[in-house]
């Protein structure tokens, strides 16, 4: 007699349309043409990048666009060292906060060409983009971000980004 | 809050990584049943359901309350499903709680619940998204950075995460219910273990559990009257909280959603120094550096001084004033969306006396907290041995 079936594997799939909404659309469609835009809130002045559309503390529309540097700092991060189920890059590689210059608030990017072991808070970085025919409405057209050469940021200056 | 309302029952599923011998309604039943056996009452008692869990995605089973209402005696009556990410479980006690405080029910069950081996929840944490750089591994991934940032901002030495990791693994070891029991836990095991996401370790992360939690709220004439050889746990106050997961200047390693949520609890429950009035509390901490950040979070010190307590042994089963975790928590159990009632139901049973072997010698007040999502979800309540 075969053993009983307890546990049975069904692979489902999900396929969905994003409809990023008019901040987002922006977004994108900067990062298409290799430049970073955020937005800033007309009452609080602080600079979300990617906007939203709205400024969650004051509840208003960002309405005033804003081009950021290609350069910003590593507030805090991580060195991923698990392997997960979609998983795109080699492990182990550092995840961080990268606040812009010029940006309120600090986003998650892909840090390369630095040993994990060297990687701080507060290390200035740059970001690398994939080649100006690839370039396109996604997140993959930053290919990540890598040291820039330049003095660390003093932990003052970001400590209230964290 | 206008109508006193009590734990009177309480119930959980011995917590493995596969429950392969239950299906999900199964195991809300089994946590469901032994609540209702400890309250002495039957299926027929219950007025009405309250049930959480983590995102439908995690399982893949879309709004499961409606399959799971014949097995919790649910079919006719008012049943109400409760979202709110990890901290889910904490919240739909609360909503259970507020049932009752409100006088609309008398009888409440209240059941929360995660089959993390139907599910996968690390590739549900992690879509890819246009916006996004597909970076994100899991829940470590994103609490690794805050714990980094902690960490710098308080000076705390490496060896503080280790500590809470042994503590609480060493007591899930008087849990009998509790998933981990690593009968060997030592520092240097949890040194050693693999760094996953630096500066998490392996051991300084939670498991993966299949798991059920349950309990019935009764009204004060309810509680009364309850045949239940144990005593009633009184709610003396709750509350819950939540903030954007994202905005410019906003505190990640110390919330202050998490702060206000607290400080309502205590107003409520007429506490003004938590770490003196609150005899033991069981704490969300997922990943072990959330003992000292919730420390602060919720004015168990100062600012900065939570790994400090931790250092000192403040904190453990064993010698501690304020001993934190003594089921093991989550470090040691979790099913996801439970993890949060256990939280809540641990701190009742601690009232109530019935915590056997990892009991605190008499507490007369317990807190529950639970949190969720991007640290944006709080739920608290403060528990006591005397009606409010």
């Amino acid at each position: 007699m075969s053993e009983p079936v307890t546990m049975l594997e069904t692979p489902i799939k999900i396929e969905y349309e994003f409809t990023a909404g008019l901040a987002q659309s922006r977004y994108l469609k900067g990062i298409s043409e290799g430049k970073f835009l955020g937005q800033r809130c007309p009452k609080c002045t602080k600079v979300y990048v990617p906007p939203r559309g709205s400024c969650p503390t004051d509840g208003v529309p960002t309405t005033d666009e804003v081009e950021l540097g290609n350069t910003g700092i590593v507030t805090t991060y991580c060195v991923v060292n698990v392997p997960f189920q979609g998983q795109s890059i080699e492990i182990p590689y550092i995840c961080a906060q990268i606040l812009l210059d010029g940006a309120n608030i600090a986003f998650m990017g892909l840090i390369q060409e630095v040993p994990t072991a060297e990687i701080r808070m507060g290390m200035r970085v740059e970001a690398v983009w994939v080649d100006k025919k690839d370039l396109g409405p996604t997140m993959a057209s930053v290919k990540y971000f890598r040291p820039s050469g330049e003095p660390d940021a003093a932990y003052e200056t970001f400590s209230e980004y964290l | 809050m206008a109508q006193r309302t009590a734990v009177i029952g309480v119930g959980q599923t011995y917590h493995r990584s596969k429950r392969e011998d239950v299906s999900i309604a199964g195991l809300v039943r089994e946590a469901a049943q032994r609540a209702l056996e400890d309250a002495q009452m039957d299926w027929a008692d219950i007025d009405a359901v309250v049930i959480g869990k983590a995102p439908d995605m995690f399982e893949g089973v879309v709004m499961p309350e409606l399959y799971l209402a014949p097995a919790l005696g649910a079919v006719g009556k008012p049943m109400i499903r409760v979202h709110t990410a990890g901290s889910v479980g904490g919240s739909t006690a609360l909503v259970a709680a507020h049932l009752v405080a409100s006088g609309t029910h008398e009888r409440v069950l209240t059941v929360a619940f995660e089959k993390q081996s139907d599910s996968d929840a690390m590739w549900a944490l992690s879509i890819p998204q246009p916006f996004s750089a597909p970076l994100l591994a899991g829940a470590g991934g994103y609490f690794a950075p805050i714990i980094r940032a902690y960490m710098r901002r308080s000076g705390a030495p490496d060896h503080i995460g280790i500590m809470v990791a042994v503590k609480d693994r060493k007591q899930a070891l008087k849990n009998p219910y509790a998933h981990l029991h690593i009968e060997d836990i030592s520092f240097e095991m949890v040194r050693d273990s693999i760094m996953l996401w630096d500066p998490v370790r392996y051991l300084e992360t939670c498991p993966s559990s299949d798991g059920a939690a349950a309990m019935v709220l009764a009204s004060e004439a309810v509680a009364d009257r309850s045949s239940s050889g144990t005593p009633p746990a009184w709610i003396h106050g709750m509350a819950m909280r939540s903030e954007p997961t994202m905005f410019a200047g906003r505190d990640q390693v110390n919330p202050k959603a998490g702060q206000e949520c607290a400080a309502d609890v205590y107003r409520q429950a007429g506490i003004t120094e938590p770490r003196r009035e609150i005899d033991v509390a069981e704490v969300y901490v997922p990943f072990s550096w959330y003992e000292p950040m919730w420390l602060e979070n919720l004015g168990f010190c100062a600012e900065g001084d939570g790994w400090k307590l931790t250092d000192a042994g403040a904190t453990a089963l064993d010698g501690g004033d304020i001993p934190w975790n003594c089921s093991g928590g989550v470090l040691s159990t979790n099913p996801i969306g439970a993890s949060g009632m256990l939280r809540f139901l641990e701190a009742a049973m601690q009232v109530r006396g019935q915590a056997g072997e990892h009991q605190v010698e008499t507490v007369r007040r317990s807190l529950g907290q639970a949190y969720g999502g991007g640290s944006q979800f709080f739920a608290m309540w403060v528990l006591g041995a005397d009606k409010p």
